[in-house]
């Protein structure tokens, strides 16, 4: 394994540690009702970066077997709360057969077919299949519906898997799973640091109307702090260098923020609270990733664009 | 041996297929009686019921259960019949009564062995996600036995994974919800209305959006 990667996966482990802590620490000095919430949230953490690491470690052809099964599972939690058509069944079924077929690109690092697999043919092809099945009541609903699913958790996602795809002597010292490791840290430490911004400080909210809980102080403490790091750890792990892990900061901070808030305006249309119950303390695997749909696709070209 | 063939199937294909492909989100799984004699009964959507009820007991108690299954659709074909008979270890019901049978003699044999009895009050699987009429075939069984305790388990998704009549199962996430037990009401028609109003609290417990 490269050595700046195996310093950056020792480095979550400490901060896991931190974390865990912290927690332990606030569950002993100041006991609250909201303890046993974090510790489920800590303790899927570790699960969670457990996997992570460990497909990240072992070779590529396993970490994009990882991306591909969190597509999946995000998709059928989507199909699994918004309204479906039964004339449909045919034609989700053809949606998830499209994410072994993504993957399938990322693995060859077929970098053409990889880009307009879904918003080209799968685009055309899920209304044909629908015409042929024939029913027409909701049609447009249910094919605006099932395109966005697939570009929200199977095509936006895999973006985080095609970083492997990239030659690794952008940085030779991390590799491509470098980069990999920089966008899902990143985001995910956005994430926690946006919800720990907003528990220390926040009091105006920045969308009532969509996230009650989002406040001025938690969006840009989170992003500060995530661009901070960005520019720390850049120079390890990826090729950016100047004013460009600046940049990497506020694209992961402001498209993580903006990822999760339209998952919670596609739940709150629904009337539900969480997407799903597959990871204690967080919700659902939607809840976990709503970030990277955003993150993912938005880094990948920034990365692309000027170092590939 | 039937017991065997039976533990390596649920170990080997219907507990993966479960977990990869489908996901159940049970909620007061503390409920499920931990030993016979007991009735688990559930709503009918899909084939899928009894194998995703049976695989939410731990693989040592599998051979506990009894899935009451009507004799005219399962027994017609002997190859669904061996199956059902020795993997799936039904429990056939006659569906048509005539002059002299009990019914439910072989039912409360296996209640007094102290087995687990899986029922299907509506009797049949019906339009899917839609819940019919219960059947009192249930009451008359917890007539003659008041003190086997009855838990009511609402599923919710399976008639979208894999509705009557359709052969191929499309991944979704499953709902169950466990209600608390019934036990001690000897009175046939006091019993259904604590069976429908159990029912009826476990379905206002989700929020599910519908086929359309």
């Amino acid at each position: 394994m490269p050595h700046n990667l195996k310093l950056a996966l020792y480095g979550i482990l400490a901060l896991l540690v931190l974390g865990t802590v912290i927690i332990g620490l606030k569950k002993w000095l100041k006991p609250g009702p909201g303890d046993r919430e974090l510790w489920l949230r800590m303790r899927s953490w570790w699960i969670m970066a457990g996997l992570f690491i460990l497909a990240i470690a072992v070779n590529r052809a396993l970490s994009i077997v990882f991306f591909a099964l969190v597509s999946f599972l995000a998709l059928k939690e989507y199909f699994s709360i918004i309204p479906t058509r039964r004339a449909d069944r045919r034609v989700l079924f053809w949606a998830y057969l499209a994410i072994p077929v993504q993957y399938f690109w990322v693995f060859e690092a077929w970098f053409g077919m990889f880009i307009i697999f879904i918003p080209v043919y799968l685009f055309l092809l899920i209304p044909l299949k629908m015409v042929i099945v024939g029913e027409t009541q909701g049609f447009l609903k249910a094919a605006g519906t099932i395109h966005w699913g697939l570009m929200t958790t199977v095509f936006s996602l895999s973006h985080a898997a095609f970083l492997l795809a990239l030659p690794d002597s952008g940085n030779p010292a991390a590799g491509s799973a470098g980069l990999l490791l920089f966008l899902v840290f990143l985001t995910q430490f956005n994430d926690v640091m946006q919800f720990v911004w907003g528990k220390l400080a926040g009091r105006r909210k920045v969308i009532p109307k969509v996230s009650p809980g989002k406040t001025v102080a938690g969006f840009v403490g989170g992003v500060a702090t995530t661009t901070l790091v960005a520019w720390l750890a850049a120079p390890y792990l990826t090729p950016l260098a100047g004013w460009q892990p600046i940049a990497a900061g506020l694209i992961i901070g402001i498209g993580g923020f903006v990822g999760d808030v339209t998952i919670s305006a596609l739940k709150r249309d629904l009337g539900i609270k969480d997407s799903g119950s597959l990871i204690p303390g967080h919700g659902g695997i939607l809840d976990r990733v709503d970030s990277l749909t955003y993150t993912a696709p938005l880094f990948f070209h920034f990365v692309y664009y000027l170092h590939y | 041996m039937s017991r065997w063939l039976q533990a390596l199937f649920f170990l080997l294909i219907v507990r993966p297929f479960l977990a990869l492909v489908l996901g159940v989100n049970l909620r007061h799984a503390e409920r499920f009686p931990k030993n016979g004699p007991a009735i688990l009964a559930a709503n009918h959507n899909s084939h899928l019921d009894t194998l995703l009820l049976m695989s939410l007991f731990p693989q040592s108690q599998l051979h506990l259960l009894r899935p009451v299954a009507a004799a005219d659709y399962f027994l017609s074909n002997p190859l669904v019949a061996w199956f059902s008979k020795n993997i799936i270890r039904i429990l056939p019901l006659k569906r048509k009564v005539e002059r002299g049978d009990d019914l439910f003699a072989p039912l409360l044999d296996e209640l007094d062995k102290g087995r687990i009895l899986i029922l299907f009050p509506e009797g049949s699987r019906g339009e899917p996600e839609k819940m019919s009429q219960f059947k009192n075939g249930i009451a008359h069984l917890t007539s003659l036995r008041p003190d086997v305790p009855v838990v009511p388990v609402y599923l919710h998704g399976l008639g979208k994974v894999l509705p009557k009549g359709d052969w191929l199962p499309i991944p979704f996430f499953v709902d169950g919800f466990v209600g608390e037990e019934i036990r001690g009401i000897e009175n046939r028609t006091e019993f259904m209305a604590a069976l429908k109003s159990a029912f009826e609290a476990l379905t206002a417990e989700g929020k599910f959006s519908e086929w359309e």
